[in-house]
């Protein structure tokens, strides 16, 4: 019997979890959990205020989930620090929890700029947790003015949830464009002038200088007066806990393709965690919810004595404001890169492929998205493209793109 | 576990499979009344490769990366199959982001649709399968592990 022990209770947790008891049924897991809720979807908080879903929804998995597999939960407490020779996790509270395989999947922190005079600014809020959620909920009304301060995923997504329950939302981001993560110029223009059309206002390459009480002094010189403020300039993976006992940290705790961290008995997964991003040979955090969950499941099954490795993982998103979606995977190679790009552009959309060395390293999609997993795939998998059928393969996604043995293969056999 | 399998020696590429998977999903008794005048959406599409056709609708893989991906927890795998919860879906579309075959798709209300083997319909069976008129379709077990 062996004890195994997660400090976090995310999406990277269930995965090491069902990881775990793929394995090994019997050993004792303990989960620490610095939230009070079990796991639960977090990118879905935005749909919560939207009224898409709700808190009972918003449960990753069944409310027997822990029980069913054999999990002690400890809420409401945070790990302070690890003891790697007696091999124990201490808690905040002073107890400790004894170890033999310890998954690290802390997470990440929002990260708050010091901007001048934030301390006078009252309704202010970060956007990351049920909690962040509930609070900011409780904050508006249809009469708030708000602004948010970055223009990500995160900042993006919280604007729509609301919009509809505010009177005025603004976003800045010191970046030139929305989305900057993910999309180039052009792509995300496209993207901007559909949240404008949505009612978002922006004021991109442009930050605030300071604050005082609830006016914005920005950059530019411009005024914003808002009544609640959204925090949404990024996020810091949690490193601490590894970095303390001198395991390898960059942005994310260092693991390789079994999610190990350097230091023994010890594995990393999720937000925190920086591992192989194969669209570009490095190391990247690659804080997106399939990988957590893919990466936590492959710590799992390493800590239970099995053999996994996650050796394909690429950025990739899916997201979508107000009826419009766009796809992204990988990487985008600019032509001076040695990259080719093959562009199609319809009334409302784009699509983007970028090849480089004979794969596709990346795409863009926004419009219609339909099928397109099967350029995921392609970018995943490295598949070479001369067995590729390339005008197939820009007109649409479909398995007929392969050769005739390989697309048989996919339909005909169990997969 | 019993999947749908292509054959596409035996596809003619009629589409019937799609506007069976149409009508089994429809959740109406009446063929007509379900596809007549509407844009349908099947959970299975026939593909053309220089004249080769084949029906694809979801592997029901045993390492599926659409239920890992699943950012609402929705899609789920029970006994080898893999289902969506409609309601727990809010249609973020990941799935379709990362399923290799295509097998995924919007079912028009704002959240997705795949095969579910007509196993959470009426029809007890694959629609697909027993609608097809020239076997180019079949539902049996293969290679389990």
């Amino acid at each position: 019997m062996k004890n195994y022990v997660i400090i976090g209770n995310g999406v990277a947790a269930a995965g090491c979890i069902e990881g775990i008891r793929s394995v090994d049924k019997e050993s004792k897991i303990t989960v620490v959990s610095a939230e009070n809720y079990p796991v639960y979807c977090r990118p879905l908080i935005s749909y919560y205020l939207e009224e898409k879903t709700t808190l009972e929804k918003m449960n990753y998995r069944p409310a027997d989930f822990y029980d069913v597999n054999g999990c002690e939960v400890v809420y409401g407490k945070n790990a302070v620090s690890v003891n790697k020779d007696e091999k124990k996790v201490v808690l905040d509270d002073g107890n400790e929890i004894a170890y033999d395989a310890l998954c690290v999947a802390s997470g990440s922190s929002p990260f708050v700029p010091p901007f001048a005079g934030l301390d006078t600014v009252e309704n202010k809020f970060s956007f990351m947790t049920i909690d962040d959620t509930l609070a900011l909920e409780k904050a508006i009304n249809k009469d708030s003015k708000v602004l948010i301060v970055g223009a990500g995923l995160i900042g993006l997504k919280c604007a729509e949830g609301i919009v509809e329950k505010v009177s005025e939302i603004t976003v800045c981001d010191l970046a030139n464009r929305v989305l900057s993560s993910i999309l180039d110029n052009e792509c995300a223009e496209i993207m901007q002038k559909h949240l404008e059309k949505n009612g978002i206002k922006f004021m991109l390459s442009d930050s605030v200088d300071k604050f005082d009480g609830n006016r914005a002094e920005m950059k530019s010189g411009k005024i914003v007066d808002f009544d609640v403020l959204v925090l949404a300039v990024g996020v810091r993976a949690n490193t601490s806990l590894v970095k303390d006992i001198g395991g390898d940290v960059n942005r994310g705790i260092i693991v390789d393709d079994k999610m190990q961290t350097t230091v023994c008995g010890i594995y990393a997964a999720g937000d925190c965690s920086e591992g192989n991003d194969i669209s570009v040979g490095q190391k990247r955090v690659l804080a997106i919810l399939p990988n957590a969950y893919i990466g936590g499941n492959c710590a799992g099954i390493n800590m239970a004595g099995g053999n996994s490795e996650f050796s394909n993982a690429v950025p990739m998103n899916s997201i979508g404001f107000f009826g419009l979606h766009s796809m992204t995977a990988g990487s985008y190679y600019t032509e001076e890169e040695g990259g080719e790009l093959y562009e199609e552009k319809t009334d409302t959309g784009i699509k983007r492929l970028y090849m480089k060395d004979g794969i596709l390293t990346g795409y863009i999609i926004i419009g219609d998205i339909a099928r397109a997993g099967i350029y995921t795939s392609l970018v995943r998998e490295k598949t070479p493209l001369d067995g590729i059928n390339m005008d197939l393969l820009k007109k649409n996604p479909s398995l007929a793109i392969f050769s005739p043995e390989i697309s048989r293969k996919k339909v005909e056999g169990v997969i | 576990m019993k999947r749908v399998y292509a054959d596409e020696k035996w596809c003619i590429g009629c589409h019937l499979c799609e506007y069976n998977c149409a009508f089994a999903n429809s959740g109406c008794d009446d063929m007509v009344k379900a596809l007549k005048d509407k844009e349908i959406r099947p959970r299975i599409c026939v593909e053309d490769r220089d004249k080769i056709t084949y029906a694809v609708s979801c592997r029901h893989c045993e390492d599926p990366i659409c239920v890992k991906s699943c950012i609402s927890g929705a899609l789920q795998k029970h006994d080898g199959m893999i289902t969506i919860d409609q309601d727990k879906c809010i249609g973020c579309l990941t799935c379709i982001l990362v399923c290799p075959y295509g097998a995924v798709s919007e079912n028009g209300t704002g959240v997705v649709q795949k095969c579910e083997l007509c196993l959470e319909n009426s029809c007890g069976e694959p629609a697909c399968v027993k609608g097809c008129p020239n076997r180019a379709l079949i539902y049996e077990e293969r290679g389990e592990s």
